[in-house]
């Protein structure tokens, strides 16, 4: 108790400036905490098949619009029967990055590179069907958090090797394949996401032959995996720029070739580098990901948007509930990647400090 | 390598002629002459039904400004301050910085955006019910009413005037300037200041008198009428970009004043500077070397975010030209490319002159 006082008057009630600021925060957290207590737990409704629970208690979050709608906000409109297919594709996954995330294993490298070949190609087999007897499933019947995923990674195993070769483009030596990766590179950094989305629903089929049809998420997919590489290119040339140029004249010096040496001894050390700004970069992409529902993909944003006009469903507070459904998965996941990340460089900064 | 890329762009090219002339679209920017028949809800210079497609690609563009112009302000404001915030002695207040920036940096914008939209739009009253602050300010489900003032005959010279007062403060703090490097003496010029002030207003009220009157906001009818009002889309858009933005400027500004080394804390202190001047004088102009790049650049994810108004209809550039015009005209490529190039513009003039900035700070440091 006598540690404690000593601790709060050390840290909280140092000075008169600083009681004031205690005081005040205290307010602030005292009016969060039961306005958030009252919306969510108190004055919630929690069971009903439908709105009229939710009518009757107007001032608090309307949950049962979330649990009606769960599989939904998952799957969308992915055939029941076929559920299971989307189950291995999130098991396999959870899987194969929690063993990835958890440090010390022997096959690490193997792995990550079976994520990023192997995993994607299983992935697009077991969703998207019509081989090996899995009934076919046309992409717009995906919806929820399946396609959230779906364009995020891709986004991520798309970007990561795309972003490498033009920052390795915008540091080549040949002026044509220079100014052709900074084109490309300031180009999609210069504009926004969704100017982007705009040009791939409405622009990419003015380009193709007639007949030649991209689905709907194709054009989004491409679209968003090309916004990202550029700056993901950026981030990596960061890492490529860190690098001392006695390692580049070491790799030349021993008569490695060009790609060679970069396999072998720039990109391993440059990649490293980057990891804090890459996994960034990986938190802005699936935030963004949210922005295909403008372009009128059902993802878990625009999933739950649309579940907002089922007059079954039409009170005040379930669109607030659903914002805040949404809101509280997208943070879980960006929290614990940017935790991730810190962690790493964490660990990388004391590695450091040790040499 | 070359030959496959011009390849493909050819044939892209080829194809997107084709299609076109298939679809009976004609090409060329002649359709900005021609009238867009909608109206919309914000407009800071006049328009209607009748005006042009330029117009409203002015119209969107203003709007995209004012949003971005505000939001940079307001982010600015609860950035540095939030920033700071984390670097206080104060256990609970760093701690309270600390969950703002978490909460706001991980949620994704769009779903702020909407969140706020819906809380103006389903949680605030009707007009009739409003939540009035001193019968001025009002608030209700169809925006924000503040009290704003009208300009009677003479207002226009006020201008004049506010840039005569400008002149007369920059001469006389030149002056100040110059005697103090010459002479070591800070005269008092605060009072200049005032003096110049007074003789301007003074002038101005003598010959025009009083050129305002105030225009209140009130009920008339559904809705309120007069005053300035902000749409529920503007307002709720405005909040969500600072919000977000904030807690990115935030990081930054710990991250600057991190990087100002302890010796120059501990050389402010030794000098006996109160911690508010040693913060202002001493650490915050060396850590604005570390800050202004990267705050530069969330100005600028700033004005290219506030195209997510398309979500809630908000009239700025991408949703009401790429959006609205689009559809109505079906001149996808004129006006995609028309609207990437503004904000392509706009960011490579940003790079352009960061990259000055740039290159001047490193030369003052060596």
């Amino acid at each position: 108790m006598q540690q404690i006082i000593k601790w709060s008057r050390e840290n909280l009630f140092a000075t008169r400036m600083n009681t004031l600021l205690s005081l005040v925060s205290l307010w602030l957290i005292y009016v969060t905490i039961e306005g958030v207590v009252s919306w969510a737990f108190i004055n919630a409704s929690f069971l009903g098949a439908d709105k009229s629970s939710c009518m009757v208690r107007p001032h608090g979050a309307c949950w049962p619009f979330v649990t009606a709608k769960f599989n939904q906000f998952i799957y969308g409109n992915y055939p029941a029967a076929e559920q299971w297919r989307v189950n291995i594709v999130f098991v396999l996954g959870a899987l194969g990055l929690g063993l990835l995330m958890a440090g010390r294993i022997n096959f690490k490298k193997q792995l990550a590179v079976l994520m990023l070949t192997a995993y994607p190609v299983l992935t697009f087999i077991l969703l998207s069907g019509g081989l090996l007897g899995l009934s076919y499933v046309e992409t717009n019947q995906w919806g929820g958090l399946l396609v959230t995923l779906v364009i995020a990674v891709t986004g991520i195993v798309v970007s990561l090797p795309l972003g490498i070769l033009l920052a390795l483009g915008r540091r080549s030596e040949l002026p044509i394949i220079r100014m052709m990766s900074i084109a490309f590179i300031e180009f999609w950094r210069g504009v926004p996401l969704i100017t982007v989305l705009f040009m791939a629903s409405v622009m990419l089929p003015l380009f193709l032959p007639e007949g030649m049809n991209f689905d709907a998420l194709l054009r989004c997919l491409i679209g968003v995996s090309l916004f990202a590489s550029a700056y993901m290119a950026e981030v990596i040339r960061g890492g490529l720029q860190a690098i001392p140029k006695g390692q580049y004249e070491a790799g030349k010096s021993i008569g490695l070739s060009y790609w060679k040496s970069m396999r072998l001894i720039i990109l391993p050390q440059a990649l490293v580098i980057s990891i804090p700004g890459i996994v960034n970069t990986f938190i802005g992409l699936f935030k963004d990901t949210t922005l295909v529902m403008i372009v009128g993909i059902f993802d878990l944003l625009g999933i739950i948007s649309f579940h907002f006009t089922d007059p079954n469903w039409t009170s005040p507070q379930v669109p607030i509930t659903g914002f805040v459904f949404a809101g509280l998965v997208f943070w879980v996941f960006c929290f614990a990647m940017s935790h991730y990340s810190k962690s790493v460089e964490r660990r990388f900064s004391v590695k450091g400090v040790n040499k | 390598m070359v030959a496959a890329f011009i390849g493909l762009i050819w044939w892209l090219v080829d194809n997107t002629v084709a299609n076109l002339a298939r679809q009976n679209v004609a090409t060329g920017f002649g359709f900005l002459d021609n009238n867009t028949g909608f109206d919309i809800n914000q407009k800071l210079i006049a328009y209607d039904e009748t005006s042009s497609y330029q117009r409203l690609l002015l119209v969107g563009l203003l709007n995209t400004a004012i949003v971005s112009v505000l939001g940079i302000l307001f982010a600015t404001l609860i950035g540095f301050m939030v920033g700071l915030a984390r670097l206080s002695d104060n256990w609970l207040v760093s701690k309270l910085a600390f969950i703002y920036v978490e909460i706001f940096r991980n949620l994704p914008l769009l779903i702020q955006i909407l969140f706020w939209y819906v809380l103006l739009i389903e949680i605030l009253p009707h007009p009739k019910k409003s939540f009035g602050l001193w019968e001025v300010f009002f608030l209700n489900n169809r925006g924000l009413y503040l009290p704003w003032f009208s300009t009677l005959p003479g207002g226009g010279y006020l201008l004049w005037v506010i840039g005569l007062f400008g002149a007369g403060c920059f001469y006389v703090a030149r002056k100040a300037r110059n005697m103090r490097e010459l002479t070591g003496q800070t005269k008092a010029y605060v009072r200049n200041y005032i003096l110049i002030g007074v003789i301007c207003l003074g002038g101005y009220l003598s010959l025009w008198g009083v050129p305002f009157e105030a225009n209140l906001p009130a009920l008339k009818g559904f809705n309120f009428r007069g005053g300035l009002s902000f749409t529920p889309e503007f307002v709720a858009l405005l909040v969500a970009l600072s919000l977000y933005t904030a807690s990115f400027i935030a990081e930054i500004v710990r991250a600057g004043v991190l990087s100002v080394s302890k010796g120059q804390f501990e050389a402010a202190k030794a000098l006996g500077l109160p911690s508010s001047v040693a913060m202002n004088k001493v650490i915050i102009p060396q850590a604005m070397r570390v800050i202004i790049p990267p705050l530069t650049s969330q100005y600028l994810n700033l004005t290219k975010n506030s195209s997510l108004a398309a979500a809630i209809a908000y009239p700025e550039l991408v949703s009401v030209f790429a959006g609205t015009a689009l559809n109505q005209t079906g001149q996808a490529v004129e006006i995609i490319f028309i609207t990437m190039s503004i904000y392509l513009f706009l960011s490579l003039l940003t790079s352009f002159l960061m990259n000055t900035y740039n290159a001047r700070v490193t030369l003052v440091e060596k």
